[in-house]
């Protein structure tokens, strides 16, 4: 923006400076303090990697291109075909059922650890840094990791038997009825920590003295959990499900490596086949479909999510 | 706050009592939840500590038992993964890649946080929100545009695709860390140089970085750690060449040494290990900045 076009700018919404307490002129000298052209190299970089493919990714969605000079404009055909396509209808159920309990299972777990760990245990900064440590960690790393550890006869196994728990040795990842859940359990061993640290700060944003005057006025530990903690942790319990819902729904690295969709199509997700559909059988157009219907998920979940937890929520 | 909340607060206030604190704080749930969460932390440890113990063993130890340790400090593995199977070229290009990337995101992001909060106020808020936008929307829905784009460039393959994949895909956290913390600032610093005659460049550089340093701690830290353990992109982009990065070359393992576990898992240490031993020294860092990062 030319300094010209900037003052014309200023004072055109001139009349709002007075309002800018006792600092006359501030406003408009303020307005001066940046120069709109250091905006330009950020929306550069975010409009060619994000913004530009972001938009024709859209339009693809509706059109049959594969790779070739021809992109046919084809309406909601590849959504059609998307309900015939038995790989498509498992990961839209499997991708939900892993956000699904995703959510409930780590941030249950996340909280639980938090509460254990905010209280005066021994050794409780130590094990706040390892139950954190896996986030560290590369996710296909993780993916490999637990690959092993899930191997018939493997350390999972041996472990289960040492215990004589032996009666549970499953077919971690052969079985399609056991497969995902494997999975999951493994994400949340990855990711458990990232709930506890936002539980954990949330619990520390809480006044001590309410608990003392809880325990004064005769409240248990229950009570305490109920009336205290719980509302004063909408904050926290918003952006913690929010976050591993949405980065779940993404969820591919653990999956490609650990089952790449199988067995059958028992451990398919959105990602996954768009990564197929798109990379391996060059099907541009399928793919962003396959995307598309990913983005509107996240879009309506993260609305939902604000609206739902943002009403119980106690402004702290 | 709510009304039981502030009255709650209100009566701490006149009973606060000392002694009481001390005996709230170390109740008798004490002992039994210490005892309780040392079967927990062993199971949670399990994985880490398979992962550790099966990067020494040798291959007939690990035929042995998959569970036992090792029997010696066998760096066999690491010798192979890091010589023969070509970890040393992929640890360069990953630390080459994040180091660029990392840098030119920081830089550019704090300029155009300095431009939202402190350029035009009437459309600052409509600026924020076309970066937070990028914060929802998956990198599946402009994967395949962006593939192409790459590809007519020229530029697959090489360190230049992925360096500019991350510094687009950092800026909408970035430009969130920066101008949540900006906001918070006063800018008399800054109207201080302007009015001593300082350019723009002079004000950014000597003013409003050195103001951002806390915040570009979480900024580097947040954005390091997602970018060094990034899979699909470089998995797309540079996969099956020389410029691969680790977690790529150490998921090419699983393929080319089918079942040599032992290889593998010293690779897998490789390509961990930088980040978890920063995170080591520097971890009420990394955590408050991950927290914080998420709460702005």
């Amino acid at each position: 923006m030319s300094t010209a076009l900037a003052e014309r700018v200023s004072a055109a919404s001139g009349p709002q400076a007075p309002s800018r307490a006792g600092r006359p002129g501030g406003a408009a000298r303020r307005r001066r303090l940046a120069p709109q052209w250091f905006l330009a190299p950020a929306l550069l970089f975010y409009a060619i990697v994000v913004l530009y493919p972001s938009v024709a990714g859209g339009y693809y969605a509706f059109t049959d291109w594969a790779g070739g000079a021809e992109a046919n404009f084809i309406g909601l055909d590849n959504f059609r075909e998307m309900l015939d396509d038995q790989a498509a209808v498992a990961s839209l159920r499997n991708t939900l059922l892993i956000a699904v309990s995703l959510t409930v299972v780590q941030s249950g777990l996340g909280l639980l650890l938090a509460l254990a760990l905010n209280s005066a245990i021994r050794a409780r900064n130590l094990l706040r840094t390892l139950f954190f440590a896996p986030m560290m960690m590369p996710p296909v790393i993780v993916g490999l990791l637990w690959q092993y550890i899930y191997t018939p006869g493997g350390p999972l196994d041996t472990a289960l038997g040492a215990l004589g728990l032996g009666g549970l040795i499953q077919s971690w990842l052969g079985s399609s009825d056991i497969a995902l859940w494997s999975i999951i359990a493994s994400v949340i061993w990855h990711h458990v920590g990232m709930s506890m640290v936002i539980f954990l700060a949330g619990l520390q944003g809480i006044p001590w003295e309410l608990y003392e005057a809880a325990a004064l006025d005769g409240a248990g530990k229950l009570r305490q959990f109920l009336s205290v903690t719980w509302p004063l942790l909408g904050q926290a319990i918003t952006i913690a499900t929010a976050l591993t819902m949405t980065s779940s729904l993404k969820l591919f690295d653990q999956v490609f490596v650990m089952t790449g969709g199988g067995p059958g199509v028992s451990t398919q997700t959105l990602s996954l086949i768009m990564y197929r559909e798109a990379f391996v059988y060059g099907e541009y157009g399928y793919g962003s479909a396959i995307a598309l219907v990913l983005t509107m998920i996240v879009a309506f979940i993260v609305f939902l999510q604000m609206s739902i937890t943002r009403r119980g929520e106690v402004d702290a | 706050m709510s009304a039981t909340a502030t009255r709650i607060a209100t009566s701490a206030v006149t009973a606060t009592a000392a002694p009481r604190r001390r005996r709230f704080r170390h109740g008798y749930g004490r002992p039994l939840l210490e005892v309780a969460m040392i079967p927990i932390t062993i199971a949670y440890l399990f994985p880490l500590y398979i992962m550790v113990s099966m990067s020494f063993k040798t291959t007939s130890e690990i035929a042995s038992s998959t569970v036992a340790p090792p029997q010696s400090l066998f760096l066999g593995n690491y010798e192979t993964a890091w010589v023969s199977a070509g970890l040393g070229r992929a640890m360069l290009n990953s630390l080459l890649i994040t180091a660029v990337s990392i840098t030119i995101a920081v830089l550019i992001g704090a300029m155009a946080a300095f431009a939202i909060v402190r350029g035009n106020r009437r459309t600052s808020t409509w600026k924020l929100m076309l970066f937070l936008l990028g914060l929802m929307i998956p990198g599946q829905l402009g994967m395949v545009p962006l593939y192409i784009l790459m590809r007519d460039a020229g530029l697959l393959q090489t360190h230049a695709s992925l360096i500019i994949f991350y510094v687009g895909s950092l800026m909408p956290m970035t430009v969130f860390l920066y101008t949540g913390f900006l906001k918070t600032q006063s800018p008399t610093y800054e109207e201080a140089a302007k009015i001593d005659g300082a350019g723009w460049w002079k004000a950014f550089f000597h003013v409003v970085f050195p103001l951002l340093r806390p915040v570009t701690g979480t900024v580097i830290i947040v954005n390091t750690i997602n970018t060094w353990n990034d899979f699909l992109t470089p998995l797309l982009y540079l996969a099956g060449t020389e410029n691969r990065t680790l977690p790529v070359a150490v998921f090419s393992f699983q393929g080319e040494f089918a079942s040599e576990w032992g290889l593998i898992f010293a690779g897998m240490m490789i390509a961990a290990l930088p980040v978890l031993i920063v995170y080591f020294f520097l971890q009420r860092h990394v955590i408050q900045g991950f927290a914080g990062g998420l709460k702005g």
